[in-house]
């Protein structure tokens, strides 16, 4: 394509509109994580000057670190339960929510959405899961005789991932939920009418056919979304099951990255392990967005 | 209107297939609903019932002592509780509208012009999703302290108006436009920046109302930690948790702070899927 001065000149606006966004966007994002990856090829205990050690900490991460591979493990087990399921459940609510009428619809969507509005209320489930009999979980179980004694739900290695998941599912109707709905109420209805016209004969037709295509954005934009924070558990894995949790059950890349980054101040170490997790989030977004490529095909 | 319109030809519905949603969406909502209805019930319990065994969920003797509590330790705090409460609607209002404003700018030529580097330039936005904040912290800081932003309030607020999120969210909403409706604005002669203000936003409302719920609610909850040291400079959320930190002996006040901490975004939502509501029920994309 030939760019002429005078075309830049006729775009002017272009840049214009796009200036004081991205001058903020290059200082206090681009930057900082361009001189994270400078660094995680680098010793840097935050005192002294960084010090260039090649590929060390990468080699570190996949040969001596035991405590790593439990964690990309048991990161990909939340990631691939968590991601598939909150982004189906996201779409499918907004969808049956859409159809309501617009007052009941105001109401359910807060609802749904409250749990991501409430901050860290998730906390709350640590009282539901409580390990005594004063958690709510154990009293109810207790009460209705299905459990002899209270379960040690965030102690044992064997229950605490499935809590964690479970809490990250409610808190999962965030981001992409509210924009799946916003995006099925900007849908052209003409679209709709043509489609009768053409012969679209039920709901599910509607659905693949004209919903899903003109919804493709949104589509995408959800699965960026949901992919980042299933990958990057975190919060709700260190509050509700300790840090460290027993065994590493909970551990996930980025209790580990923590551990290194705000605790042993290894910020080299640290750094490399979040450009793994980069390269994996953006390996597996890579995939998704070729599988959304066919939809409505 | 439309809506009516829409639901006189619904396809293929079946009274059983509408009470089985109902009822798939009544469990859901009840799921999902739990927790906020423990936290409002606790806010009233009188400090017997919160410690009661076997617990329970819903309150017996509401009360305001919790509230009262909150209120004496707070007129004891060092800094007047209305500084750190002015703190935050100054640093949430000014972000999120920076936020709207310079994001959506940015994301009209992202989805309806052509230049070069535009696909490149979109690409790092959705590629700084990705990439763990932990460990842009202290690099973040260096920066800060070159431009001299450490303990100010704009260390918070500026950051805020680059959040790559809204600038993804609003290109791609912006996509849905179609582009018969800007090109013939522009063949009556609009300035790109008119298209920008007069055409596209008021389109995209839903987004923009979706963004400033997202904003709001990150501003409101960024107790900004690690660049503000000045206690008359903390947000209400940083005073709060100061307050929950005291322990087991402040149960009662932390279960007021948990109610208190959540009506505001609360109330924000409401506004704005009010108004997202109202918008589409009277227009609507149509060519």
């Amino acid at each position: 394509m030939k760019y002429t001065l005078k075309e830049m000149k006729k775009k002017k606006h272009t840049y214009v509109l796009l200036g004081p966004y991205f001058l903020i966007f290059f200082i206090f994002t681009v930057f900082p994580v361009v001189i994270s990856l400078i660094i995680s090829f680098t010793y840097f205990n935050m005192l002294e000057f960084p010090r260039w050690i090649g590929w060390d900490n990468y080699a570190r991460l996949f040969v001596t670190d035991d405590v790593f591979l439990i964690a990309v493990k048991n990161t990909f087990l939340f990631a691939a339960i968590t991601g598939p399921v909150s982004y189906f459940a996201c779409f499918v609510l907004a969808w049956l929510i859409n159809e309501l009428p617009p007052k009941v619809r105001a109401v359910v969507t807060l609802v749904f959405y409250a749990p991501s509005l409430s901050g860290n209320a998730f906390i709350i489930w640590k009282i539901m899961f409580s390990g005594d009999s004063y958690g709510y979980i154990n009293a109810f179980l207790l009460k209705w005789r299905i459990a002899l004694e209270p379960i040690q739900w965030l102690t044992n290695a064997d229950y605490i991932l499935a809590v964690i998941i479970i809490v990250q599912l409610w808190l999962s109707l965030g981001t992409s939920f509210l924009a799946f709905i916003a995006g099925l109420q900007s849908v052209d209805q003409s679209l709709f009418e043509a489609g009768a016209i053409d012969g679209i004969r039920n709901r599910w037709q509607e659905l693949w056919f004209i919903t899903l295509p003109s919804m493709r954005p949104m589509l995408m934009f959800g699965a960026v979304i949901q992919i980042t924070s299933s990958f990057a558990v975190a919060d709700v894995a260190t509050n509700l099951a300790g840090f460290p949790s027993v065994q590493y059950a909970g551990h996930t890349i980025v209790t580990h990255l923590m551990d290194y980054g705000t605790i042993r101040y290894e910020m080299g170490y640290a750094s490399a392990i979040a450009t793994v997790l980069f390269v994996i989030m953006l390996g597996t977004n890579l995939i998704t967005q070729k599988l959304l490529k066919k939809v409505g095909d | 209107m439309q809506i009516r319109l829409r639901s006189k030809k619904r396809l293929s519905r079946s009274l059983g297939g509408d009470l089985s949603l109902f009822v798939l969406l009544a469990a859901v909502g009840a799921f999902m609903a739990l927790p906020m209805v423990f936290i409002i019930n606790n806010a009233f319990k009188p400090l017997d019932e919160i410690f009661m065994f076997p617990p329970r969920l819903f309150v017996r003797n509401p009360t305001f002592g919790n509230f009262m509590d909150l209120f004496h330790l707070m007129s004891n705090s060092w800094v007047p509780f209305s500084r750190y409460a002015f703190n935050t609607f100054f640093i949430t209002l000014l972000g999120t509208a920076g936020h709207v404003i310079l994001a959506s700018a940015a994301a009209y030529p992202l989805a309806k012009t052509d230049f070069p580097g535009k696909k490149f330039l979109f690409t790092i936005v959705v590629l700084s999703l990705m990439f763990s904040a932990h460990v842009t912290a202290i690099p973040n800081y260096m920066t800060m302290s070159w431009l001299g932003l450490v303990d100010t309030y704009w260390a918070i607020i500026i950051p805020a108006f680059g959040y790559s999120l809204g600038l993804y969210l609003m290109k791609q909403f912006m996509e849905q436009i179609p582009d018969a409706l800007i090109e013939a604005a522009q063949i009556d002669g609009a300035s790109e920046y008119r298209i920008y203000w007069q055409i596209v936003m008021p389109i995209v409302k839903p987004a923009w109302l979706t963004l400033i719920i997202f904003s709001f609610q990150s501003l409101w909850t960024n107790p900004g930690k690690n660049f503000i040291y000045s206690e008359q400079l903390k947000t209400m959320d940083y005073a709060l948790q100061q307050i929950v930190e005291g322990g087991i002996a402040r149960t009662g006040a932390t279960a007021a702070v948990s109610l208190l901490l959540i009506i505001v975004p609360v109330t924000v939502f409401v506004l704005s899927q009010g108004s997202i509501i109202q918008t589409m029920s009277t227009s609507g994309i149509k060519e």
